[in-house]
């Protein structure tokens, strides 16, 4: 059904309705906003990567004249283990907080270990400076292998291995450990023409987005808090800042800004219960905006990774076995997407027999956060990059081996479920049909393919939909917009209502003003908040021929709605009734029933998976070591393009952030742990000239778990890049690249030794 | 240290203000003057989120101390649209879908201009080169340098 549908709205590429005030600077960000009286925040930050604070001493920081209040992890309450929602995962409060301020030890260069608050940043800048903190300096882990080693130091004395039956009694640094498989694998790889196996090691990346995280919070001495913040998750921050600070609730308002990005990074809480905290005890409010070195020290990156793969197969390419071991850095505290990361790097793929073995690993880092399929780029680039090897081995066309293997609707997936309808056939099929793949190359140049699987998530929403007076509508959701799904929430109530994109007014709510949302993330605004928005819209036509049949006093079923407007079948358009628009209906809603309006509070189920396959042209300078990336095609199922202009702007935005992790971001640490490159200029992140267009092909195969065939498109496009790359460059140059990131100096090296 | 008294021009209106001998331009416009269409990414020139023009000149507003725009030209995202009227690359923006979250689009319509005022005809290779020092993570930059062309051939169809 879903398929066959003709729309009148979704499918078009609208100006965005925020696209105005984003053009002028109108628009207001996190850090654009203030308050009169308000007070500047400032947090001091370890600069050891594992110490016991065996003091702080803030009197002589709220000596300094203009300076009005200082905390510590002292002012923070003790609060038990609870595990609470944050984007796609569950966190643990209590790390919650002892990651917004430090305790007994700080765990990584940028833990907060104090925050104060004065009339200016320059004060409060100059605050921190005399704030004198004791360390006892402690020996620190900063990768997975040496967190694992025998006798490493420990970062947390009360952390054991979970996930080993009996749970060993030891300290450790490895959190947990998890296996998932299928079949027997030893006879799957004795069954194989061929093997490969290969490790690659993968280094900690940044979100990166351009706008550092900012609050305003104001408190007053009823406990009631308003905290103005840049957020993919206002509800997220309201639960956070409660739970860490003891508060119920309904004391928290959360007025979201607009977000200068986030891709997963946006989805806890850094500062923003700290400016609460100070406010509270200021009585005044209190401004807090990072700067971007405390962004790169201070807020959740991705994990560093190493990961062993292992692949059989026989003669004709068809897989006989899967093995893989997985290591990711947690940072500081437990909770790194390796489940993800395990659950994604096969699922391509309908193979028998698999083992999977993933560790998480604390280490003297920033705790990670979500990025864009948190945890599937680099178990992808693993599979992916062996997999090549493989095609290889086999003298087989890559992109035919993978269409030996695809799932399609009906496989079981890896991770569990049967697939329903999935387009990973298609995209691949659109691949070998795409002129790219035809293209000649040139000199020192090499091609790749590889593909990628999320899940996608649907999650809670809630929407309403609220005809106005005139016949125009207002959509209210609380989910923040990060790249255009306000438009896209617009165009569904548009299309279900029968009116101009342009006559829909979409609304980010605050906490207050909409039912519970999680927060912006797992792909899920345009699939899950879609969803409510559109049983509202249908909720509104309902209302909207109940109007018109009492106005016509005909039976509901005699009433049609059609292009805006209510018409009469079913033998009431055998009379003289002319058809009443949803104006007319709207001007006399007062005196037939009153206010036309509906909300919808759900947990979207079915999030259909959206596959990828991209191919990646690159030409490398033997000379320097230079990787370029010359042409690169973006293909992905989006089940059914809302936008279609922001669905290709999340695979080329995805597609550039997996180019950036493949050549040349990193987090860079020195032999005593401090990050070396916390800034834009030494954590490289590709511009405008490192880039050629990247094209996009939009496969539709549609969900069919949403009435539209919608699935999340926004965070698939990240994960084939680093094999896609990769591929490409070992095309080039005859050399496998098993380590990221392919920066010039690890290329020319490698080539050197060639 | 006492406040210096600045007279300048922003946006073609004379305007003074009174700032802290240390503070930036960045600062002074989002802080004392309340235009905040101006971004802060970085603070150390690296992203361009700050782009305004100094006497038509592109610079990091990040990088200029307030006290001396004394005397000087300031351009800022706010003083591009004429009225009611977009500039044609804020149209172009719009029509391309050349912005996600939005919070980097000041700077890069301010870079555009600059380079559209002195290369009216730029290749796509001069728009990259030109835009390289204004960093956007959300789009991969293919619809920001379509935009600016397609601005960069509307502004040349109108002048001819």
């Amino acid at each position: 059904m879903s398929d066959e549908r003709k729309y009148r709205w979704v499918g078009t590429r609208p100006i965005r309705h925020d696209g105005v005030d984003k053009v002028t600077g109108r628009a207001n960000f996190g850090a654009d906003f203030s308050l009169p009286g308000m007070l500047h925040g400032k947090v001091l930050r370890s600069p050891h990567a594992h110490a016991r604070i065996v003091s702080i001493d803030v009197a002589p920081a709220l000596a300094l004249e203009g300076v009005k209040v200082a905390i510590t992890g002292a002012d923070m309450p003790d609060i038990a283990s609870e595990m609470g929602t944050a984007g796609e995962g569950q966190v643990d409060y209590a790390e919650v907080s002892r990651n917004v301020m430090a305790r007994e030890k700080a765990l990584y260069d940028g833990h907060p270990v104090a925050a104060v608050a004065a009339t200016t940043s320059e004060i409060a800048e100059e605050a921190l400076s005399r704030i004198v903190v004791e360390y006892e300096v402690l020996p620190h882990v900063l990768t997975v292998d040496e967190a694992m080693a025998p006798g490493a130091p420990i970062l947390h004395d009360h952390l054991r291995t979970a996930g080993l039956d009996p749970v060993p009694d030891e300290p450790t640094n490895v959190a947990q450990r998890i296996e998932i498989g299928r079949g027997d694998l030893a006879a799957g790889f004795a069954e194989a023409d061929e093997i490969v196996e290969h490790e690659f090691t993968t280094q900690m990346v940044h979100q990166g987005y351009i706008e550092p995280h900012a609050v305003v919070a104001r408190s007053g001495e009823d406990d009631q808090s308003v905290v103005w913040c840049c957020t993919q998750g206002p509800f997220t921050v309201r639960a956070m800042c409660a739970k860490l600070l003891g508060l119920d609730v309904s004391k928290i308002k959360v007025i979201p800004s607009e977000i200068g990005g986030g891709f997963g990074g946006k989805t806890t809480v850094y500062v923003e219960p700290l400016a609460v905290l100070l406010s509270r005890k200021a009585g005044r409010p209190v401004k807090i905006v990072m700067s971007r070195q405390e962004v790169f020290r201070g807020s959740g990156p991705a994990s560093g990774t190493r990961i062993r793969v292992k692949l059989g197969a026989k003669a004709d390419g068809r897989l006989t076995a899967a093995e893989a071991w997985l290591a990711y850095e947690a940072g500081a505290f437990k909770g790194s997407p390796v489940v993800a990361g395990a659950m994604c790097m096969f699922a391509p793929y309908a193979v028998e027999n698999v083992k999977i073995e993933g560790y998480d690993v604390v280490v003297n880092k920033p705790k990670v956060n979500a990025y864009r399929a948190p945890g599937a780029p680099p178990a992808a680039f693993a599979a992916e990059s062996a997999l090549d090897e493989l095609a290889r081995k086999l003298g087989m066309d890559p992109v035919e081996l993978r269409l030996v293997n695809a799932v399609k609707e009906g496989s079981q997936a890896i991770y569990g479920p049967k697939f329903r309808a999935i387009g990973m056939v298609e995209t691949l099929q659109a691949a070998r049909e795409h002129p790219h793949l035809k293209a000649k190359l040139g000199p020192n140049q090499g091609r790749g393919i590889a593909t990628g699987f999320w899940f996608n998530a649907g999650m809670q929403s809630s929407a309403s939909v609220s005809l106005n007076e005139d016949g125009t509508a207002t959509v209210v959701s609380g989910c923040p917009d990060i790249g255009g799904s306000r438009t896209s929430l617009a165009l569904m109530a548009a299309e279900e209502l029968g009116i101009d994109v342009q006559k829909v007014r979409p609304v980010v709510a605050d906490t207050e003003t909409i039912g519970y949302n999680d927060a912006t993330g797992g792909s899920r605004v345009t699939f899950a908040t879609g969803m409510a928005v559109i049983e509202s819209a249908r909720d509104v036509v309902r209302q909207l021929r109940e109007r018109a049949a009492s106005i016509w006093g005909v039976e509901l079923e005699q009433v049609e709605w059609n292009d805006g407007q209510a018409l009469p079948i079913n033998g009431a358009d055998e009379g003289e009734l002319e058809p009443l628009s949803i104006g007319t209906l709207a001007r006399r809603a007062a005196r037939t029933g009153g206010p036309i309006s509906a909300s919808t509070s759900l947990t979207a189920r079915g999030a259909g998976p959206s596959f990828a396959t991209h191919i990646c042209d690159v030409e490398v300078d033997p000379e320097t070591g230079v990787v370029q990336v010359v042409r690169y095609t973006a293909i992905q199922d989006a089940g059914k393009a809302v936008h279609p202009g922001y669905v290709e702007g999340q695979y080329q935005g995805g597609a550039a952030q997996g180019i950036g992790w493949a050549l040349n971001e990193e987090y860079v640490y020195d032999e005593k742990g401090v990050l070396q490159n916390p800034g834009f200029l030494d954590y490289r992140m590709p511009v405008a000239s490192d880039l050629p267009m990247i094209d996009t092909v939009i496969v539709e195969v549609p969900n069919p778990t949403h009435p539209y065939g919608v699935r999340g498109v926004g965070e698939t496009p990240i994960i084939p890049p680093l094999a896609a790359v990769a591929n490409a460059v070992r095309d080039a140059t005859g050399v496998r690249f098993g380590d990221l990131p392919m920066s010039p100096p690890t290329v020319l090296a490698r080539l050197d030794a060639r | 240290m006492g406040r210096i008294h600045v007279r300048t021009r922003i946006n073609g209106e004379a305007t003074e203000f009174l700032c802290d001998p240390r503070q930036t331009l960045l600062d002074a416009l989002r802080d004392e003057l309340q235009l905040t269409g101006t971004k802060e990414g970085c603070t150390t020139g690296d992203c361009g989120a700050c782009s305004v023009t100094l006497d038509g000149l592109l610079v990091c507003s990040c990088l200029v101390l307030a006290a001396e725009t004394e005397g000087h030209d300031v351009g800022t995202i706010e003083g591009m649209a004429q009225g009611e009227t977009l500039h044609p690359l804020q149209q172009k923006f719009l029509e391309h879908a050349a912005l996600q979250c939005g919070v980097c689009t000041p700077g890069f319509l301010v870079a555009a201009k600059a380079l559209l005022d002195r290369e009216p005809d730029p290749s796509e290779k001069q728009v990259r080169y030109a835009l390289a020092g204004n960093l956007c993570r959300c789009t991969g930059y293919d619809k920001i340098i379509r935009a600016v062309l397609d601005a960069a051939a509307e502004l040349r169809g109108d002048t001819r």
